[in-house]
Formats: structure tokens, C-alpha cells, sequence
């Protein structure tokens, strides 16, 4: 499932994706937080989370396996797998989710109505909905990013694997008459992890080292039973665990 | 289906009435209001604007007013949208289909039919847009030229909403005008002052000429055709906003005719509420007899036998084919929601088809307003147990939830409720709510027709 079927919708010479290591996740949450700074996402207190209504774009579920004592923990980090047929997009009525020629599922805050029907239709459940009017405390608004809108109450919201730096990449390499080169643009999750556990590139290119680590016989994709064809892989972790 | 309403058990007059008799008492709801009439639209009112102020509370502060979260987005205000659709089908089923059957029984109800027809779908259409996160930005629905050259995702199952919606509204209020022309007149001839003015403006200068009693009757033949598909097509709409999803429970090639039968069972039971309401306050008990409850409740008794049948396909092929997903659904609605699942099959399916079998509830007042009652608070149940669940566990287990109501999606539901039933109030104050025509021309054609030594009473001359 290379994705090579849905590959007459592109027109971009990138298919930007991502590779998650699960032997190399340690659960840190690294990730979480430098998504949190790196695209103005919310801050919630213990009521908001406590109510289903925290607004992270990635999240480490975290899985108890086997009984005490031989207990184990597995991690798994998800956040928007921009699926190649996104079941968000075709639901949205006002194009508010859509998809872009790099094989991303952008959002378009301001035309957002909150109809919540992309929330519903996505089976991953990494949408989430600005229910609180949020605000920065201080000195915390000074950390506010310029480049990315800082959401109202009301609009849905969710990872864009920091289409913002995607775009500054693109921008230099056409200023230089260049593709964007492997590794060169990173999202913030990637950059922070400490073991190198999220990996991210282009998929378009076979030679790219996201490309070559998703040829691995250990990858696999959530949900993949429901056709979506995200553009997250996984590599199978729990190899020494025997559980 | 065609019967006469003058059953001997019936308690239609013997001596038939003159004309201007007939107009005083199927107009006599037209008269000023009483002092009751005043406390119930007071009351109706003040429910209304105490919605409305939950609503202006909700757009003030955001939807965390509400108890939707993380995965269940969607609360009983989608609930209440699906309900409020479903009702609105009494209309398109008593007038348009016994009318194309010539089932003369519907004469007496149509009116109120077809009116609670246009309040429900109007109440309906409200949903959607109260439960929107920026209420204010609900025209970015609307397909309209603007300089951005922005325009709306037609391949969205809300957008395929809002267009049936529109149009059923549109359509269903023309059924109902139109049908109400002639009477409009009557009410012109009858009336003074302002309503007369009124009245002679809303009834198109109607002179009850045989050329327009002919375009007329063509003419209402034809709405009540083409109001069929249209009433079809709405609900099978508001079904694929579920079944066109990917959320397990809800991904269902049976959900739009089973959401269709659904509407028709609860507008159904909802037109015979009315028919009881209606009969109470208007004293007409002579126009609404025991045998219409008869009608009724058969019909009532098929649709439901209807429902069940399409319920145990729904969950026999779910349990049959046991896919964990969609098993946890139904397992986690059963386990969460027993007693309200227990309610809506009893409600949907045992009782009314356990009493409607027998002739003697069927014609029981009492019998007929419990069971058509239970019916509709049992179809608020089932479009519950089908939006919420589903939603509460989705495909990943990381993210099941819960939702509960909050007080202001209650306060807004329950003032849907109230302001239907100001609406319909204000209407039948100022409107003909029995069909004035429709009724005595059923009493001009009534005739006895010598039968060895009995007369039976039955109806002559074509439709």
C-alpha cells in the first residue's frame, strides 16, 4: 500500500509522510510539547482534558500489555496521518478541509464553520475543536508563532505537519532552483524527538530516508483496513517484549 | 382505503347541515381569542425565549456550553434535527398519499397536517445551524457569488441537507397554502376589518369558480404527487449524513429507508396527537370520530411493524457478522443505555403493535394519545442511541468517550418543542385548521345508497 493508485491526484513533485519507529518511541512526549509551542496550539487545563476537549495535534497513547508482574508499555504516538482519500475532506460544506497537491490535508481556520462533521468522520480521532475561547498568559503570548493563525473559538483544528516550515523549505529551494532536500525540513514533533523515532521526507522520493524506512517488512498503517491511505507508517515495535 | 366518515358507530349528525352551519363550527377556532388562548401563548412564548436566551449564552461564551467533547462532536441538537425532520413528514404522509389514495377519512386532519408539516421542517432546519461552532458564519453554506469565488463542497452530505431542506420547506409550504385557498376565501366572505383584508389578500381574489375548482383540484393532485419524492429524498438525506461516514455504527446501506419509515412512523403518531389535541380544544368531535383513530392506528400499526423489520435487519447483520468495531457499538449502547433502549423498542415496536392490533384501543381516545405519545419519545430515543454511541466508540479506544446533555442543548430542544407548538397555536388562530372545503364537499357527496332494505351510507360522484 505505496499509495501509488491515488498518485494521479497529485501535481506536486512531493508527497510529504512520515515514519514512526515504535522500538524507538520511548513515550517522552518531546513531541507533544514542541507541537505545542511550534503551532500556537492551546494550552488546556486539568477541567478542558478532563472533559475530552484538550486540544493537543499529537498525542502518545499509551498501552498497558500483559499482567502484573510481567507488565509492559507500549507507546504509540498519533497525530493526522493525512490520508490520501481523507474521509475528513469530501464531508466538510464549505471546503474548509481540503487537500493539497503535497498530499496533505490542510485546514482552512477561517473558513471553518464548526459544523464538527470532519471530527466525526475521522476515524483517528486527531481533530480537535476549539469548544473554550483560548488565551495566552503572560509571557507565554510572546512565544506566540507569526507565521500561523491563532485559532478563534468554534473552528476545528489539527496537525499540519508544520505546513508553515514546509513552505519557507519550498520557498528557498525555488529561490535556489532546487528540489527541498532530504532532511532539510523537519516538523517540529521530528525535530524534538530525542531516539529519532519520527521520521519525516518525501515519498515521492525512493531514495529519501522516510521512502527507504517505509519499505520496511515492519510497517504498517493504522486503520488500514478502511482505505484512507494515510501518509504516516509505522514500523512495528515490541520485538523483544514476546508479548 | 377509501371510507365514508358517516359509520353508524360514527357520531357524524343524521340530519345533514347547511353550508353556513358546516363554516360556523369547522371555523370556529377562527374566533377571538379566550383568556386560555392568551396563557398558552404567553407560556409558549416565554419557553421560546427562554431557549433563545440559552442559545444567545451558547454564541456568547462557545460550545463548551454544550456537552459535546472528543469523539462525540455531535449532541442532541443533531438529535433534535433528525427528530424534527422526522416529524415532518405527517404531513406528506396523511395529506398527499390518502389524498392520492382518496382515503376521505383524511379530510377532517389535513390541514393540521400539512401545517405541522412546514413548523417541523422550519424548527428542523434551525438545528443545524444552532449547533454550528461560529452560528455566525452559517452562510459560507450558502452557494452565492462572492469575489473570492468561494463556493460550497456539494460533495458534503450537509450540503445535499441544507439543498432538501430548502426545498422541502419551500415545497411543503406551498402544499399547504394552495390547499388552503378556497377556505381562505370562505374566511375572507365571513370576516371584517384587518382580517378581512387579510384574508382577501391571501386568497388571491379566489371566486370558487367551477374553471378554478378545476385548475384547483388538478393542481393539488399534482403537489401532493410531487411532494412524495421530495419527503423521500429528505430523510434518506438526513440518513446518508450518517451512512456516508466511515464511523462504525453509522456506515449502513439500510439507514436511509429506515430513517424514511422512522419519520412516517413518528409523524404519524405525532398527526394523531395532534388529531387528539385538535378534537379537544375545537370541539369537533362530530369531524374527528372514532373511526379516523381507527385509520390511523392501522396505519400506525403497518409503519411500525415496518420499523421493526427494518431495526432487526439493521442489528441482526451487525450481530451476524460480529465486526469488533461495530459490535463494540452496539454492545457499549446496550451496556450504557439499557433502559433508554428497552424504552424505544417497547415505545417503536411491542406496544403500538400489541395495542394496535384491536379494533377496540385502536378507537379509545385514551389508548390512542398514551401509545402515540410513547411512540414519538421513543423515535427521540432511537436517533440518540444511533448518533451518540457510534461516536463514543470509534476506532480507537484510546478515544472512547461519553457525552451527556447539558442544560442549554436541553433548554434550546425543549424550546423547539414550545416554539412548534406557538407556531402552530398562532396558525390554527388565524388560519382554518379543519378544511373547510374538503369537508363539506365530502358532505355534499355523502348520499345513502338503497341496499335491499338498509341504506348504507357511502360517498358519490369522483374525487
Amino acid at each position: 500500500m505505496t499509495g501509488e493508485t491515488t498518485m494521479e491526484k497529485m501535481t506536486s513533485s512531493y508527497r510529504w509522510g512520515m515514519v514512526i519507529d515504535l522500538d524507538r518511541c520511548t513515550g517522552c512526549g518531546a513531541c507533544v510539547v514542541a507541537c505545542q509551542a511550534e503551532n500556537n496550539v492551546a494550552l488546556c487545563d486539568k477541567k478542558e482534558i478532563g472533559e475530552g476537549r484538550n486540544m493537543q495535534w499529537l498525542r502518545i497513547e499509551r498501552f498497558w500489555v500483559g499482567e502484573y508482574p510481567d507488565v509492559r508499555v507500549r507507546f504509540l504516538p498519533v497525530m493526522c496521518q493525512h490520508c490520501h482519500d481523507a474521509p475528513c475532506e469530501p464531508v466538510c460544506p464549505v471546503y474548509a478541509s481540503y487537500h493539497n497537491p503535497d498530499g496533505l490535508n490542510g485546514q482552512v481556520y477561517n473558513r471553518c464553520v464548526g459544523t464538527r462533521y470532519c471530527g466525526n468522520n475521522c476515524p483517528y480521532a486527531v481533530r480537535v475543536f476549539n469548544f473554550y475561547p483560548h488565551t495566552w498568559p503572560e509571557p507565554l503570548d510572546n512565544q506566540l508563532s507569526p507565521d500561523i493563525t491563532v485559532r478563534s473559538r468554534g473552528v476545528m483544528e489539527k496537525c499540519t505537519f508544520c505546513i508553515q516550515r514546509i513552505r519557507r523549505a519550498k520557498e528557498e529551494a525555488k529561490g535556489e532552483g532546487r528540489m527541498v532536500r532530504d532532511g532539510e525540513v523537519q516538523p517540529a514533533c521530528a525535530q524534538t524527538c530525542p531516539a529519532e523515532a519520527l521520521v519525516f521526507g518525501n515519498m515521492a522520493d525512493p531514495e529519501s530516508r522516510v521512502a527507504r524506512l517505509a519499505r520496511s517488512p515492519r510497517r504498517f498503517q493504522l486503520l488500514e483496513h478502511l482505505g484512507t491511505h494515510p501518509s504516516v507508517y509505522y514500523l512495528k515495535g515490541g520485538g523483544r517484549e514476546h508479548v | 382505503m377509501s371510507e365514508s366518515s358517516g359509520q353508524p358507530d360514527g357520531t357524524t349528525p343524521a340530519i345533514a347541515k347547511s353550508a353556513g352551519q358546516l363554516n360556523d363550527e369547522l371555523l370556529s377556532s377562527l374566533r377571538p381569542p379566550t383568556l386560555r388562548w392568551y396563557l398558552l401563548a404567553i407560556f409558549l412564548g416565554g419557553v421560546v425565549a427562554w431557549g433563545l436566551a440559552a442559545f444567545t449564552y451558547q454564541v456568547m461564551n462557545g460550545m463548551y456550553v454544550t456537552g459535546t467533547n472528543r469523539p462525540v462532536m455531535w449532541g442532541i441538537y443533531i438529535v433534535g434535527f433528525v427528530f424534527w425532520v422526522g416529524l415532518s413528514h405527517s404531513g406528506t404522509m396523511v395529506s398527499s398519499i390518502l389524498r392520492l389514495s382518496r382515503a376521505n377519512w383524511r379530510r377532517p386532519i389535513l390541514r393540521a397536517a400539512e401545517a405541522m408539516t412546514v413548523f417541523c421542517i422550519a424548527v428542523a432546519g434551525l438545528f443545524p445551524l444552532i449547533h454550528l461552532g461560529r452560528n455566525w458564519t452559517f452562510f459560507y453554506m450558502i452557494p452565492y457569488p462572492n469575489q473570492r469565488g468561494l463556493w460550497p463542497n456539494f460533495r458534503s452530505a450537509l450540503l445535499w441537507d441544507m439543498t432538501a431542506i430548502t426545498a422541502y420547506i419551500i415545497g411543503s409550504s406551498l402544499f399547504l397554502y394552495m390547499g388552503m385557498l378556497p377556505d381562505l376565501a370562505v374566511a375572507r366572505d365571513r370576516s371584517h376589518g384587518w382580517r378581512r383584508k387579510l384574508y382577501g389578500v391571501l386568497a388571491c381574489g379566489w371566486r370558487g369558480s367551477a374553471h378554478e375548482w378545476s385548475v384547483y383540484h388538478k393542481a393539488s393532485t399534482l403537489m401532493a404527487a410531487l411532494i412524495i419524492p421530495v419527503a423521500v429524498s429528505v430523510h434518506s438525506i438526513v440518513a446518508w449524513d450518517f451512512a456516508v461516514t466511515v464511523v462504525p455504527g453509522w456506515h449502513s446501506t439500510i439507514f436511509p429507508p429506515y430513517f424514511v419509515i422512522g419519520a412516517i412512523l413518528s409523524g404519524v403518531a405525532a398527526v394523531i396527537t395532534l388529531m387528539i389535541v385538535i378534537r379537544r380544544a375545537f370541539r369537533l368531535e362530530e369531524y374527528l370520530t372514532p373511526l379516523h383513530f381507527d385509520n390511523m392506528g392501522k396505519l400506525l400499526l403497518v409503519i411500525s411493524l415496518l420499523w421493526s423489520y427494518a431495526y432487526f435487519v439493521e442489528v441482526q447483520t451487525t450481530w451476524y457478522a460480529h465486526e469488533p468495531i461495530e459490535w463494540e457499538v452496539f454492545s457499549f449502547m446496550a451496556g450504557r443505555y439499557t433502559f433508554p433502549l428497552l424504552l424505544m423498542l417497547a415505545g417503536n415496536s411491542i406496544l403500538p403493535i400489541a395495542t394496535m392490533c384491536f379494533r377496540r384501543l385502536r378507537r379509545s381516545i385514551g389508548v390512542m394519545l398514551a401509545v402515540s405519545l410513547l411512540v414519538n419519545v421513543a423515535m427521540f430515543i432511537e436517533r440518540f442511541l444511533i448518533i451518540v454511541p457510534s461516536l463514543s466508540h470509534k476506532n480507537m479506544p484510546f478515544v472512547w468517550g461519553s457525552y451527556s446533555p447539558s442544560w442549554v442543548e436541553i433548554s434550546v430542544n425543549i424550546a423547539a418543542l414550545a416554539g412548534f407548538a406557538l407556531l402552530f397555536t398562532l396558525f390554527a388562530k388565524f388560519f382554518p385548521i379543519v378544511a373547510v372545503t374538503d369537508v363539506r364537499e365530502l358532505e355534499v357527496r355523502k348520499a345513502g345508497v338503497r341496499l335491499g332494505r338498509t341504506e348504507i351510507p357511502s360517498i358519490v360522484g369522483k374525487e
